[in-house]
């Protein structure tokens, strides 16, 4: 019963709907190896000790902070991240059409210096799905784990409820 | 964070026989484990994923018991149908725990096993200050620095820091056993006593252990009995989400039949047309109830952020049957079963402010507030 423990670890995952495999140091979070080595920096590392949330992803379609998540712990995972909310353009080019969270965000003035809005988008997509995004409290309770220090609170919480209601209207 | 190497384990038994190597640690959320390791809190050569295991997995109800394995996160055992009914106030404490995206990593397993939040052990090494659970025999920089958040009860001179767990305290209430696997076979740990006070653990020989667990043993899941009485879990803290505790309450009230029992929102009606009256007098008891109150059969009350572990206020849990569900006759009962706590000079606060959160969370579990 005896495991091999191992310094560098094969991992295959899916990224923003690409299969890819990577060889990693175990100790690599999520986060780190998103924006050192994939080069894909709209996650932030604000306090890298899970406090802020703006380095959210979507794991197999649930958020969670990529600074408390390791690479090794994503095997066989599919991962998305803010680059991956737009739709595609083709062949893997970013720049499609804003996902309905984003433009939401844009047509109620969400943010002010944005440092956070990548988190707060893949926190209210998937507070979107989860369904808690039904009134006021609800939309406060759980977007909790993304702080705005610009304190675009109430813009932020008008731009999940209106992105929910125009999603249960499709 | 220094590097490690790691392994996935197939099962509880080979992640449980790597565990006798020193500098071993278990990942299975790994929302503390890697905070730990940024701030040298704890080093490991290696790293074992239980992360993987389908057998820590799962919710379910096995007779008069709920079976909640180890690896269910918060968000899954808070949002649980089975565990909202049976154990309302473990999903709300789980709820009320971190925030959505910490939930949805954070095992209910490893939750427990979270460390204090006490500023001074939670900064990065090396320690400007002293602390004996960073560096035994240093001191405690909170006892002559700030410490308002910490113990009111179980400190010593050594450490005054509190443990901060949500679930921990609605398992402890809730008389939850943990399923422990070591190398010796599986046993089980009730929730009650899981958890040492500094002054239980310096009784022991240990002064710095925190839990009964060992260090070669491994969380596998709980089991709680299961309860259709009314339960609460209060959280009083700074924010109104996404903070740790001040003081917590988690509560399970189960109502007196018949007079001044479940159907008193009836008997409240009556009281105008003078029915009240005399059934009151004669439910009546040491402390009369008024017109149409509601009296408790029997209760379980535990304390959290107030001492290193849970606190069942058992002196309160003896006197409470035959009481009135009100903020006056129980502040009187709660007031009595916390006589011994020891405030620090700076926490005094918090004796009357988990006395507050006790009566709240049986008034809520009761269904009066």
């Amino acid at each position: 019963m005896t495991l091999d423990f191992a310094r560098r670890v094969e991992v295959t995952l899916r990224l923003n709907a690409r299969s890819r495999t990577t060889v990693v140091s175990p100790r690599t979070t999520l986060l780190d190896w998103l924006r050192d080595d994939i080069g894909l920096t709209g996650a932030k590392k604000g306090c890298n000790e899970g406090a802020c949330g703006t380095c959210t992803v979507l794991v197999d379609g649930r958020r969670m902070n990529g600074c408390l998540t390791l690479v090794v712990q994503c095997e066989g995972r599919s991962v998305t991240t803010v680059e991956g909310l737009a739709g595609m353009k083709g062949a893997g080019e970013v720049g499609g059409e804003l996902h309905p969270v984003q433009r939401a965000f844009a047509d109620h003035d969400a943010f002010q210096c944005g440092y956070c809005t990548p988190g707060q988008l893949m926190s209210a997509v998937a507070c979107i799905a989860e369904g808690h995004a039904t009134d006021d409290a609800s939309v406060r309770e759980w977007m909790s784990g993304n702080i705005c220090r610009c304190s675009a609170y109430p813009q932020i919480t008008a731009a999940v409820l209106a992105a929910a209601r125009e999603e249960a209207g499709r | 964070m220094r590097d490690f190497a790691y392994a996935r384990a197939g099962t509880a038994e080979a992640a449980v026989g790597t565990l006798a190597a020193p500098r071993t640690a278990v990942i299975a959320g790994g929302t503390e484990l890697l905070n730990w390791f940024r701030l040298g809190i704890a080093a490991a050569d290696r790293v074992v994923d239980i992360g993987g295991l389908d057998e820590l997995r799962g919710i379910a109800r096995d007779g008069d018991e709920l079976r909640i394995g180890a690896l269910a996160t918060l968000n899954e055992v808070g949002e649980h149908p089975l565990v909202t009914r049976l154990a309302g106030a473990l999903a709300s404490a789980c709820l009320q725990a971190a925030s959505a995206q910490v939930r949805n990593r954070a095992t209910i397993g490893g939750n427990v096993l979270q460390r204090t939040r006490c500023p001074y052990f939670r900064a990065e090494e090396p320690l400007p200050w002293p602390c004996n659970k960073r560096d035994p025999g240093s001191g405690c920089a909170s006892l002559a620095g700030r410490h308002e958040r910490q113990a009111i009860f179980g400190w010593t001179q050594d450490c005054v820091a509190v443990q901060p767990s949500d679930p921990a305290v609605a398992l402890a209430a809730l008389d939850a056993r943990a399923d422990v696997l070591g190398p010796a076979g599986p046993r089980t740990i009730p929730m009650r006593e899981f958890h040492l006070t500094q002054r239980e653990a310096a009784a022991a020989g240990e002064p710095m252990r925190e839990t009964r667990l060992g260090a070669d043993e491994l969380i596998t899941g709980y089991r709680l009995p299961v309860s259709t009485a009314g339960q609460a879990y209060v959280k009083v803290r700074e924010r109104a989400s996404y903070e740790y505790a001040i003081v917590s309450a988690a509560a399970d009230v189960r109502l007196a039949e018949g007079a001044g029992g479940p159907r008193a929102a009836g008997a409240k009606g009556q009281s105008a047309a003078g029915a009240g009256g005399p059934r009151a007098a004669g439910a009546g008891g040491p402390r009369a109830a008024g017109a149409g109150e509601q009296r408790i059969a029997a209760a379980r009350v535990a304390l959290g952020s107030v001492a290193q572990r849970p606190w069942r206020l058992t002196a309160a849990e003896a006197e409470l049957p035959g009481t009135p569900l009100t903020r006056e006759a129980l502040l009187p009962v709660i007031e009595r079963a916390m006589a011994d706590a020891v405030p620090l000079p700076q926490n005094g606060f918090k004796v009357t402010m988990a006395r507050n959160a006790a009566v709240r969370a049986l008034l809520a579990a009761g269904g009066a507030a």
